[in-house]
């Protein structure tokens, strides 16, 4: 008898891992054949000198020819590469701050919230593909903005003045500037931080209200809670908001390291050097997202 | 009892709580209005910045060019004219785009989500070997930058061939390049534009639905495509429908792919794309000259803010109609790692 129903099981869980396969089969053909052979395709091209030809293409083994030109010989490539690392660190933190100090507003109760999520959410929409690429440089657009400007401002601008205070402190000079360049970017970041804010919001209402409520009878002040209560319990939403702001960020296509490497595919037809440079962009990539995930990752804590 | 009695003694019976709570009251009174004012100015101030560049193409796309030159007028016209909406709009091409973008958007999303719904059902119901190893690489998928394989993609689609039977037969590889052909098999394998991120969040979603219903099915003798089909399918209508209106919204806006596979086209994203280059030719054949003229910096900018509006028009209708569905659904499935 048991014999007979350890058989069934056996059977049973046979059957739902053949189907489980059937459902996922999609995604491993397609894996397969449209990221797999394409990226050990372009991981050989990175070491080739490649030239299209008519009706065929040609690749010769050059060996670390095209990564040594990418950091010795290309003039802006290096630059374009630190400053997009660092970059990337900078603004994906700053998207995080900025969407869960929105998260925390929304989660409250007032009058137009929906309507207040609906506008924060909007760039995500709107701010996509090629929106991101033209919307930059309109002179026109700017001039209107510093006409605004001019007209509402009596002077002196409060964040100027904060700005020259803090910068004849003279202490920390470096790091202030790069709030500086955050908050005059502020649109930027606002733009950005659409997704990752419902993500936070729709973590902060799982968070049970009694937790609050008890806390605040044991005499937490709010301040407190938040520390206590609030970061230790969505903890491992910081983590999926993290991964999430640093794919989107890597993927824009209006970046400069992006617009690089499709120049150098485009307009000098360098197959092989395109290649390497992607590589050894999706190489810093992956190990910044290694490097920080696994330290956030030790600060997860998991509530069940 | 009249109302401003009421009123005064509500006002004193306030004053008398206040006291015996030692004025603990009025200042939590005090606090809660100062706080939920300065919410309303940080609120007001961030959703402003984030419209104030959508108000501010609507203002000039009415504008003529001699109110755009001149000082006085700053946000609202002299005069409304359209114009610019018209020439916009032939420029862009945008009748044949408008087609083209919206067949194609509709049915590239349909085909990414139809596929990446089965593929989400099959990572959260069911469990095989290697499951971690093929989630992981969903993961690895979402990180990969297109541009890291787009080169190889593009030579792999211009030069295609199935285990080369066809250049064995005809001495030639079939050129895919102009041909939709290549996304739509793309879209089928859920390698499209951030199908990886669909995958993720409809896997989220089936993880919540409670099992019970799925049980009974295959207790009833259903088998697991037609339980997936009949009982799990319409438990996940909000992620489906969300999946779905991004797919479409991104795949609209998208030049990437489009420009790489649906090159031979006229799509809206694309057009965009090259239309403050493309304008002063437009013009000038419009007006018959028959070679491009060189329009003043301001006209392109105020025709590409026009053109922009027209691009994003559509999408804003549909956010109008649609915003709980692309907001609400993310936050029920209840996002965790």
């Amino acid at each position: 008898m048991a014999a007979f129903k350890r058989k069934k099981y056996v059977g049973l869980q046979k059957r739902k891992a053949v189907s489980g396969y059937l459902f996922i089969s999609p995604f491993i053909i397609g894996f397969l054949v449209f990221m797999i052979s394409p990226l050990i395709q372009s991981f050989y091209m990175s070491f080739c000198e490649v030239t299209v030809g008519a009706g065929q293409f040609d690749q010769v083994w050059v060996g670390l020819k095209n990564y040594y030109f990418a950091f010795r010989q290309d003039a802006s490539f290096p630059q374009l590469l630190t400053q997009g690392a660092l970059d990337m660190f900078v603004y994906t933190l700053a998207i995080m701050v900025f969407s869960f100090f929105v998260a925390l507003i929304l989660n409250q109760n007032f009058h137009g919230r929906a309507l207040v999520r609906a506008i924060f959410f909007l760039p995500v929409i709107l701010s996509s593909g090629v929106m991101l690429g033209v919307e930059t440089d309109n002179a026109v657009m700017s001039n209107m903005q510093a006409a605004i400007q001019a007209s509402t401002s009596t002077g002196t601008s409060i964040t100027e003045t904060i700005q020259i205070v803090l910068r004849t402190a003279g202490i920390g000079v470096r790091a202030f500037e790069t709030v500086f360049e955050i908050i005059d970017n502020i649109y930027d970041v606002a733009v950005a931080s659409g997704i990752q804010i419902i993500i936070f919001l729709s973590g902060l209402q799982t968070i049970p209200k009694s937790m609050y409520e008890a806390a605040q009878i044991e005499g937490c002040t709010a301040w407190e809670s938040l520390w206590k209560i609030t970061f230790p319990m969505i903890s491992s939403i910081f983590l999926v908001n993290w991964f999430y702001t640093i794919v989107d960020y890597c993927m824009r296509s209006d970046s400069a390291i992006m617009k690089k490497i499709q120049g150098v595919m485009i307009l000098q037809l360098n197959y092989g050097l395109t290649a390497a440079m992607s590589w050894i962009y999706f190489a810093v990539v992956l190990v910044f997202v290694g490097i920080t995930s696994a330290l956030i990752s030790r600060g997860v804590y998991y509530y069940d | 009892m009249t109302k401003s009695d009421s009123r005064t003694s509500r006002w004193n019976e306030f004053f008398i709580r206040n006291k015996r709570s030692g004025g603990y009251l009025l200042k939590k009174n005090i606090m809660s209005v100062g706080i939920s004012f300065i919410r309303f100015i940080l609120l007001f101030g961030m959703c402003f910045m984030i419209l104030q560049p959508i108000l501010e193409k609507i203002s000039v796309s009415f504008m003529s060019l001699d109110d755009i030159y001149n000082p006085v007028v700053i946000s609202i016209p002299s005069r409304f004219i359209t114009d610019n909406y018209v020439t916009a709009y032939g420029g862009l091409r945008y009748s044949d785009g408008f087609i083209n973008t919206l067949v194609a958007s509709i049915t590239v999303a349909i085909v990414q989500v139809a596929m990446c719904t089965l593929v989400g059902y099959g990572f959260a119901r069911f469990n095989f070997p290697f499951k971690k190893f093929w989630f992981a690489c969903v993961m690895a998928m979402i990180l990969v930058p297109p541009q890291t394989i787009s080169t190889s993609l593009y030579l792999h689609f211009r030069f295609f061939d199935i285990l080369g039977i066809h250049k064995l037969l005809t001495g030639e590889t079939i050129n895919l390049r102009n041909s939709t052909l290549p996304y739509y098999l793309m879209s089928l394998g859920c390698t499209g534009l951030k199908n990886g991120l669909y995958i993720f969040l409809i896997r989220q979603f089936f993880r919540n639905v409670p099992g019970d219903l799925e049980e009974a099915a295959y207790v009833d003798g259903l088998g697991t495509f037609k339980t997936f089909i009949r009982i799990m399918l319409p438990e996940a209508k909000p992620i489906i429908t969300s999946c779905f209106l991004f797919a479409f919204v991104w795949q609209w806006t998208d030049v990437f792919y489009t420009r790489m596979f649906l090159g031979g086209k006229v799509f809206l994203s694309t057009s965009l794309s090259g239309f403050a280059d493309g304008i002063g030719s437009y013009v000038g054949n419009a007006q018959g000259l028959g070679a491009p003229i060189q329009l003043p910096p301001a006209q392109v900018d105020q025709l590409l803010s026009t053109a922009i509006l027209l691009v994003i028009a559509p999408l804003i209708i549909l956010y109008l109609f649609a915003q709980r569905a692309f907001v609400e659904s993310i936050s029920s499935t209840g996002i965790k790692m």
